[in-house]
């Protein structure tokens, strides 16, 4: 009895094989691809959570009092968690920087290209040297400019001048002008 | 052997609970415990509706602008919400601008320290802030206010029994005590320092009643008018909010996952089906 | 793993062929979940539970790891670190539910395979040692859960672990010792916290660990199926994928349609409020509670109240709390009834059915009450009952019972019923 039953099962199945192969296994295929649907718009959630927090973008924009700062004077401030200069460059300062030929350039950028139009004298960069990434000095009162009366970073010896390019050292390019934009005459929001 | 062992285990155990049951039983007819203030004249949270109930509930922007000056200008001169940023109220339709505004303009100021001489000072917030306490500590806030710590609200909501219905509750429940209570259990009557409220566990809180008058707090043009009814539900949906920003998402999420789940639930049951024709006979 | 007739795993390119040599992992998968494994052709849906347990538990260790990227286990700012997981990280609310919410859903599952188990007799010979394993895997669970619930550092979680530890204390002679090394301190603080969070995040391996060798326990003798007879023929199994793949789908498919709707729709029903407010060690809850999942054993636990002549009544709790789960290793020589299940097992099943499933469900909201006069009484009979049932009347039972005539075989089983489906057969 065992063995008819058995029979029957394999012609039945032998029957459906053949005329439906194509029918019976796109049903398996739906469900096999729901599923993978599935798993790509879990794993979405996965992976964007290590993207930055809101609490971290929110200290995405910093805010820079300029009333302070004298000409010939700068300040260390923090921006995303780095260092940031905001020098107020002295006319001697400025003009030094605009009659630099950008041909003696390593990496070639007149003052006006990094500051905003009719501030030429506000000078706004990151405070982290383009080689390996130590902090410059010349932002703070007595500290050593170097020899183009810029910034001088002490690591490896490189030199940036009154607009902050570079000029001698190892160094491969300008310290880095964040975004900003001048909120009045007297304050800048830097991101 | 085992079953030995076993049987006497089962013997120890069983019994002596048995006996003690017993203990008990006897305890409780020939002693019986007294009924408690609490049990009898606490009141469970009332039934009260919201915007966000339900698995499609959303909240209302408007009450929660008018639940935040609510807080704002009752709630928050002793209570803290400290795990709510000023930035946050973007979600409640504030522009950036807006927001930097009512951090600026928040009673209580963020502790820091003064960058000339490194005393401990205060500085006015900005939108990345979180909302300042209006105590610099612990000791501060139960100082000023008869040894109890007013407890902050970020998570109120949540962290009681019925959630919004109970926080509605007690800011609308303060009333005089019942004459029965006075009768019964004249130890439960409130004292000088606090207010019988039924809906709070132990009946009698520190907290005075915050709303008391119609016009407490100044609504805008086209809203509802401030009654304490209405004040208290708008600065229920706020605290609702504070504890559960993120409700919308969720709900919207869930939505969207229950529908794709049973389409899928149905397509792993065809697949099923179909993988199991040939076996005639099956669980 | 040992039927003759198994499908022969077979390579079809040049690179199984080559992984074949060297490394044959799709041959292991093949023989252990594909087609390569025969199973008993009857299983019905209590057998999906294994498989959901394990999905639980990669849903767990997944969601664990990405939150850990995140907390801080720092008793001044873990309750700070799981708001700001809430409230900043991206979907940080969605992986936290789905943790917490994971968690209770391991527990449902898992309850449910140990309850196939203890009805359809699985942990009789030849199978004992996956019993034991799986044992292993639930204590490991119960010690995972109760160190991850003490991790957002709330009022629950402090005055939970409190508790918990305070227990180690009842211990005569070496117990406050072994309290204050477990605790790093006199109460739970941080160093509690911190060691918490390691071990919390390690167990889950070992889980791993152990669930490979209960499964391998398991395909030495092969699945156990609802008539509890072995399998004797090919006509008895059908290969574990595609058959048990589909229909593993379908229970996949109900897990997580259940699992979204409490994550999405109802996230803290299964929780404690109290556990909103941050760890005040002055200050005590109105109601010590664990997690749901721990409701029974701690009504066994409050259940002592009388000592015992020299054995205080808190050390009698403890003792029983850990003795109710232990006497579940004994479970093969406490059941010796040579049917295995409670389909042909009449007395056995109304036991089952009215004294044990019913006592559990009342000591889980003994549990999970105010310890009042009422609700102790009410667990002391219980927990009575509990032990007498493992330890006293299964025994008895498994000696005097009538048992009903089994079938011959599992096709005799399934196919008896084909007379009744004659008219569902396909026209030939």
């Amino acid at each position: 009895m065992e063995s008819m039953a058995s029979l029957m099962e394999d012609s039945a199945t032998a029957g459906e094989e053949q005329g439906g192969v194509r029918r019976r296994d796109f049903i398996n295929v739906a469900a096999a691809s729901f599923a993978g649907v599935g798993a790509v718009s879990i794993v979405l959630p996965l992976i964007n959570q290590m993207n930055p927090s809101a609490d971290v973008l929110a200290e995405a924009s910093t805010e820079v009092d300029l009333t302070a700062i004298q000409p010939g004077q700068a300040i260390k401030t923090i921006f995303r968690k780095q260092p940031l200069f905001v020098r107020h460059l002295t006319p001697v300062e400025v003009a030094e920087a605009e009659k630099t030929p950008t041909s003696d350039l390593r990496d070639p950028q007149t003052l006006e290209e990094r500051t905003k139009a009719g501030k030429t004298q506000w000078l706004v960069t990151m405070g982290v040297c383009t080689h390996l990434g130590c902090v410059p000095l010349g932002a703070a009162e007595g500290e050593v400019k170097g020899e183009f009366g810029g910034y001088f970073c002490p690591c490896h010896g490189s030199h940036y001048d009154t607009a902050a390019r570079i000029r001698k050292g190892p160094a491969p390019r300008n310290l880095e002008v964040p975004p900003y934009e001048f909120t009045s005459d007297t304050a800048i929001l830097v991101g | 052997m085992i079953r030995i062992g076993a049987f006497l285990v089962g013997l120890f155990f069983s019994g002596w609970l048995l006996v003690s049951a017993a203990m008990g039983a006897f305890a409780l007819v020939t002693t019986p415990t007294a009924p408690t203030a609490e049990h009898e004249f606490h009141k469970p949270a009332k039934d009260v509706e919201f915007s966000f109930d339900g698995p499609a509930g959303k909240f209302d922007r408007a009450q929660l602008q008018r639940g935040l000056q609510v807080f704002k200008e009752v709630c928050s001169a002793c209570h803290s919400l400290k795990y709510v940023s000023f930035r946050d109220f973007k979600d409640l339709g504030y522009s950036e601008g807006q927001v930097k505004t009512i951090a600026q303009t928040w009673p209580a100021e963020t502790p820091s320290i003064n960058p000339d001489t490194g005393e401990a000072a205060t500085r006015k917030p900005n939108a990345a802030d979180k909302i300042p306490s209006p105590y610099p500590n612990d000791i501060a806030a139960r100082a000023a206010n008869n040894n109890a710590i007013p407890p902050d609200l970020s998570l109120m909501t949540k962290a009681r029994h019925g959630g919004p219905a109970y926080v509605y509750s007690l800011l609308t429940g303060f009333q005089a005590p019942p004459t029965e209570l006075k009768e019964k259990f004249p130890a439960s009557m409130p004292g000088k320092t606090t207010h019988y409220n039924p809906y709070f566990a132990n009946l009698n809180l520190a907290m005075a009643p915050p709303l008391t008058t119609e016009g407490q707090v100044t609504y805008g043009e086209g809203a509802p008018k401030p009654t304490v009814d209405q004040m208290a539900k708008d600065v229920t949906a706020f605290l609702t909010w504070t504890a559960e920003p993120k409700l919308e998402n969720r709900k919207r999420a869930g939505t969207a996952a229950v529908i794709f789940l049973l389409i899928f639930l149905g397509l792993c049951i065809g697949a099923y089906k179909n993988v199991w024709a040939d076996k005639k006979a099956h669980a | 793993m040992s039927f003759p007739w198994a499908n022969e795993y077979k390579p079809s390119n040049a690179f199984t062929r080559y992984l074949d040599e060297k490394l044959p992992l799709p041959r292991f998968a093949y023989n252990a979940v594909g087609a390569g494994y025969p199973v008993p052709r009857n299983l019905n849906y209590f057998w999906n539970f294994g498989v959901l347990a394990g999905v639980a538990l990669m849903v767990q260790i997944v969601t664990g790891i990405v939150l850990a990227m995140h907390y801080a286990a720092e008793s001044t700012v873990a309750f700070s670190s799981v708001e700001h997981i809430m409230r900043d990280v991206n979907a940080g609310w969605f992986l936290r539910y789905a943790h917490q919410n994971g968690a209770s859903m391991f527990f449902i599952v898992v309850y449910t395979h140990i309850f196939r188990g203890l009805f359809y007799g699985s942990y009789k010979p030849p199978r004992e040692m996956v019993w034991h394993l799986g044992l292993v895997i639930f204590l490991l669970m119960m010690a995972t859960a109760f160190m991850g619930y003490v991790l957002p550092w709330g009022q629950m979680s402090f005055w939970g672990a409190k508790v918990i530890t305070g227990l180690f204390g009842a211990i005569p002679l070496v117990g406050e010792p072994i309290q204050t090394w477990l605790l790093g301190g006199f109460a739970p603080d941080n160093a509690a916290l911190n060691r918490f969070f390691s071990l919390h995040f390690l167990l889950p391996f070992v889980i791993l660990g152990v669930i490979i060798l209960h499964v391998w326990a398991l395909h030495i003798p092969g699945s156990s199926n609802p008539t509890g007879v072995e399998v004797k023929t090919e006509q008895d199994t059908v290969p574990f994928h595609p058959y048990y793949t589909a229909k593993d789908g379908v229970g996949l498919a109900v897990f997580f349609l259940l699992f979204a709707v409490i994550l999405f729709f109802a996230p803290n029903f299964l929780g404690e409020p109290d556990n909103y407010i941050p760890a005040n060690p002055l200050a005590t809850p109105a109601n010590i509670v664990p997690e749901w999942y721990f409701w029974p054993f701690y009504a066994i636990l409050r259940a002592f109240t009388v000592d015992f002549l020299f054995i205080p009544a808190k050390l009698l709790g403890v003792l029983a709390m850990f003795a109710s789960i232990l006497l579940l290793f004994f479970l093969p020589w406490l059941d010796t009834s040579a049917v295995r299940s409670g389909h042909y097992r009449p007395l056995f099943r109304k036991f089952f059915w009215f004294g044990l499933i019913p006592t559990i469900v009342i000591l889980g909201y003994c549990g999970g009450s105010h310890a009042t006069d009422g609700i102790v009484l009410i667990s002391q009979i219980a927990s009575a009952y509990y032990f007498a049932h493992f330890l006293i009347i299964l025994p008895i039972i498994s000696r005097v019972e009538t048992t009903k005539p089994l079938p011959t075989s599992i096709t005799e089983a399934v196919l008896g019923k084909a007379p009744a489906n004659a008219t569902l057969q396909p026209a030939e």
